[in-house]
């Protein structure tokens, strides 16, 4: 139905009537052993169009828009750029035919400098002194302020997105690709980078855009192609959609709405923090600087922010990676604990989900079993008398299986061998089953599809509702908003006062991870509420 | 007078196989690949290098065969290391044994054979300058083309396009990748380049320092030539400084023990280590951000497509 629909919906084609797409995919497809990444996909790319490309991690998007810039080859199916086809034998190709691409993950080498690096994106046919030059002016043009002689790993996360669009303009491409560009800005940079998009549609260019952001996509994009399973399931105009049906395009169902229980009771502090300083760990680290907050049972406590400003050292702080001199700068359950080993703290009943999953939530190349014994090794009767109980191990990995959905091809596979989604699921089900007072939890669904951010989420809102303290750091504020009773802000190693949910506007969020202070009648009000 | 001018002539040959080697995995490491391998490469082309002046009688010809050698060398740690993506330190290790047993192998005829070794320029008038005379203007060829060589490199990694695409490899092979660049076949190549200064290295010793070849000559100066790269923090003009400075030590060794100096020579020998060990702790407390190393060094990849 719906789809009949959106067929006989003018906007898609009509105002291009007569001329043909800047570039256009027809039964593009890309074979990775018996695994279609991509499976035969029709794409128009009009000029003068911002173009989102959606869908689900796995879905294929990473795969189409590197087949499009000539990183991997198609197995099968053909590209044409302005009516032509073309075979694109590598990047370089697409860049000089006027495809430009922005990176997820930036493609920007860190020991470099600013003028280096863009001198890489481009083909060399200009001195290095002639491109300083035109670097200076194209940033200038766009608002896109930049230092070419300082080196990469000195700049913020926004600044170093802008050497990569910048890089991208200086080629003058007719036809940019972004892959996910919002995911680590705040909201005012995200602003000002759709100001940039907009001037490169008014000059007649086209983007393609890709993002989980959906409102961000409605709010941005004239035209949206949606994903699901390496396949194309419709071409519609995101302006006539809702985010919901979006979603459930995307899903190819309803996604479960994630639901608090009603009249959450708050108990005693389970996890207190008193004017917690600390110095960084490593060379690039942060100084925590005077943190402080108190976490009661049955409440989530929300901390947003850009990634690197302290969210990591935090958790190493108390997760007891790091210890600090004065055991009294972390209560858990009522006892000093920042002098104590990890083991000592999870003996007082803490969790700790980590960000990263491989690596460090678990390790990679060993069973599930066996990551499930590294944490619950201390308070979960895992271990007798030195030895280790195969059987109790096995079974905390079917109870996760069972209560989480963790979906795996065998009973006890290697960590690494899951999908990113269902990693997540097991690893947050191995700390809740452990019926933790305290659960400290870094971007519980970064890079996880919707399904299972939906069961993660409403783990974590059935913990609390048990009882439990939740801390989650979190850079998407949607998530925050969710399921967060309250949202702190941390920039430069200090936390904010935190904002009841519902006083937390992303205005104020903003300006707060952007290092602005709020009114500070409005912020002791906050934390009042 | 005349024992500080031998102690300074002494030094420079020592040092320039060391500055020679150390160049060249300078810039396989700053290509992001760790070679372990320049011991055996370096001996391999001191037998090869001392077969081919013994065959010919030409110097050059010797030292052409060295660099040959020591290129076919690399080129089988480039097989293993980038073609096959084998753990590098793996491989390095494996080819320095393979070339202590090759280079015994080659120059087993040739052990007792006796070459004319490398003339020394002579300019009159000049030359004969005392002190410094004989230490600028008096050197082998060797001598010279070895600081050429540092030289040349600075130029080509700090003020060339291609230098540059070089060190965004050894920084970040993904991104290097994903702008483009063909990071596999510029690691062959860097890897060939020290392959080649190894080789030329190691014949330098039966060509120049001492000529005839006896196996095992290199006598771990290609592991003090891994540790120099480092000592260096992969620069090239600190390279130089530490190349000397290394070569001094093992020239001091010999003559404090002529001295009767009470220092046991086997920790004079250990000098450098000790040294590249304490600068690594110094650079890593100095270090304000950013990484000395390169990033990607020693990293496999393996390009998607």
């Amino acid at each position: 139905m719906q789809a009949h629909r959106r067929m006989l919906d003018p906007t898609a084609n009509s105002l291009h009537s007569g001329e043909s797409p800047l570039l256009k995919t027809v039964g593009l497809t890309k074979r990775y052993g018996d695994f279609l990444a991509n499976d035969a996909i029709d794409i128009d790319i009009w000029p003068t169009e911002i173009h989102a490309l959606l869908g689900e991690n796995g879905a294929g998007k990473s795969t189409l828009v590197k087949a499009i810039y000539g990183l991997i080859q198609p197995s099968a199916g053909q590209i044409f750029w302005r009516g032509q086809p073309i075979m694109l034998s590598g990047p370089s190709e697409a860049r000089s035919r006027g495809i430009g691409m922005v990176f997820q993950h930036f493609s920007l080498f860190d020991n470099l400098t600013v003028a280096e690096n863009v001198a890489l994106g481009l083909d060399g046919k200009e001195s290095f002194k002639d491109m300083s030059a035109r670097l200076e002016q194209v940033s200038k043009t766009y608002g896109l302020p930049l230092d070419p002689k300082r080196e990469v790993w000195q700049l913020s996360v926004g600044e170093r997105q802008r050497i990569e669009i910048v890089r991208a303009l200086m080629q003058d491409p007719q036809f940019l690709i972004l892959d996910e560009p919002t995911a680590v800005l705040t909201p005012q940079e995200a602003d000002q980078l759709f100001v940039v998009l907009e001037r490169l549609k008014a000059e007649g260019r086209a983007v393609l855009y890709i993002s989980h952001k959906l409102e961000e996509v409605k709010r941005l994009c004239d035209t949206a192609t949606i994903l699901r399973g390496g396949k194309k399931v419709e071409t519609c105009n995101p302006r006539l959609e809702t985010a919901a049906s979006l979603a459930r395009m995307m899903v190819g169902g309803e996604i479960k709405e994630v639901k608090a229980a009603a009249g959450r009771q708050t108990t005693v502090p389970r996890l207190v923090v008193n004017d917690l300083s600390l110095a960084p760990g490593e060379a690039h680290g942060v100084r925590l600087e005077h943190i402080s907050f108190e976490l009661k049972g049955g409440e989530i406590l929300g901390i947003a922010g850009v990634a690197g400003n302290g969210q990591d050292e935090l958790f190493a702080a108390l997760s007891g990676e790091r210890l600090s001199k004065d055991p009294g700068t972390i209560v858990i359950e009522g006892l000093a604990a920042g002098h104590l080993s990890i083991t000592q703290r999870r003996k007082l009943g803490a969790a700790f989900v980590p960000e990263e999953r491989l690596g460090h939530g678990t390790a990679p190349r060993m069973k599930l079993s066996e990551n499930a014994l590294l944490t619950g090794h201390a308070a979960s009767g895992m271990v007798h008398h030195g030895f280790i109980d195969t059987a109790a191990t096995l079974k905390t990995v079917d109870r996760a299986t069972e209560t989480f959905d963790v979906r795996k091809a065998k009973r006890d596979p290697e960590a690494a061998s899951l999908s990113g989604g269902n990693l997540q699921k097991f690893i947050v089900g191995r700390e809740i089953l452990r019926n933790p007072a305290v659960l400290v939890v870094s971007q519980p669904t970064w890079g996880v599809d919707a399904g299972a951010a939906a069961v993660i989420r409403q783990a974590l809102l059935d913990l609390a509702t048990a009882g439990a303290a939740v801390l989650v750091t979190s850079q998407d504020l949607d998530e925050l908003a969710e399921i967060a009773d309250r949202i702190a802000v941390m920039f430069h190693g200090h936390l904010s006062a935190p904002l009841a949910t519902s006083e937390a506007t992303r205005e104020k969020l903003g300006l707060l991870m952007g290092g602005s202070t709020l009114e500070p009648r409005e912020a002791a009000h906050a934390v009042g509420a | 007078m005349e024992l500080i001018e031998a102690i300074i002539l002494a030094v420079l040959a020592a040092s320039t196989p060391l500055l020679i080697a150390a160049t060249g995995e300078l810039v396989t490491e700053r290509s992001g690949v760790l070679n372990l391998g320049v011991e055996g490469m370096m001996i391999v082309g001191a037998a090869c290098g001392f077969a081919g002046a013994w065959l010919t009688g030409s110097i050059f010809i010797g030292a052409l065969f060295g660099i040959v050698a020591g290129t076919l060398m690399s080129l089988v740690f480039a097989l293993m290391a980038l073609g096959l993506a084998v753990n590098q330190v793996a491989t390095g290790l494996a080819l320095t044994i393979l070339g202590v047993g090759l280079s015994g192998l080659i120059g087993a005829g040739f052990v007792g054979e006796r070459i004319t070794p490398a003339a020394h320029l002579y300019i009159p008038g000049l030359t004969d300058i005392p002190l410094i005379g004989r230490v600028l203007f008096g050197e082998d060829a060797f001598v010279y083309f070895s600081l050429a060589l540092v030289a040349g490199i600075w130029w080509f990694l700090y003020r060339t396009r291609p230098g540059l695409i070089l060190r965004a490899c050894g920084d970040n092979h993904v991104s290097a990748h994903a702008l483009g660049y063909p990071v596999l076949r510029i690691r062959t190549f860097a890897v060939m380049f020290g392959g080649a200064c190894a080789g030329l290295a190691g014949a330098y010793l039966p060509l120049a320092y001492t000529p005839f070849f006896i196996p095992g000559m290199t006598a771990g100066r290609g592991w003090i030539a891994l540790a120099l790269v480092v000592f260096s923090s992969w620069r090239p003009g600190r390279l130089v400084v530490g190349a000397y400075l290394f070569g001094a030590v093992t020239i001091l060794q010999l003559h404090a023990q002529g001295w009767g100096v009470g220092i046991p020579s086997q920790l004079m020998s250990a000098l450098p280590y000790l040294a590249t060990v304490i600068v690594l702790v110094l650079l890593s407390r100095a270090r304000t951000g950013g990484s000395t190393a390169p990033a990607a060094l020693g990293t496999v990849f393996v390009p998607d497509r």
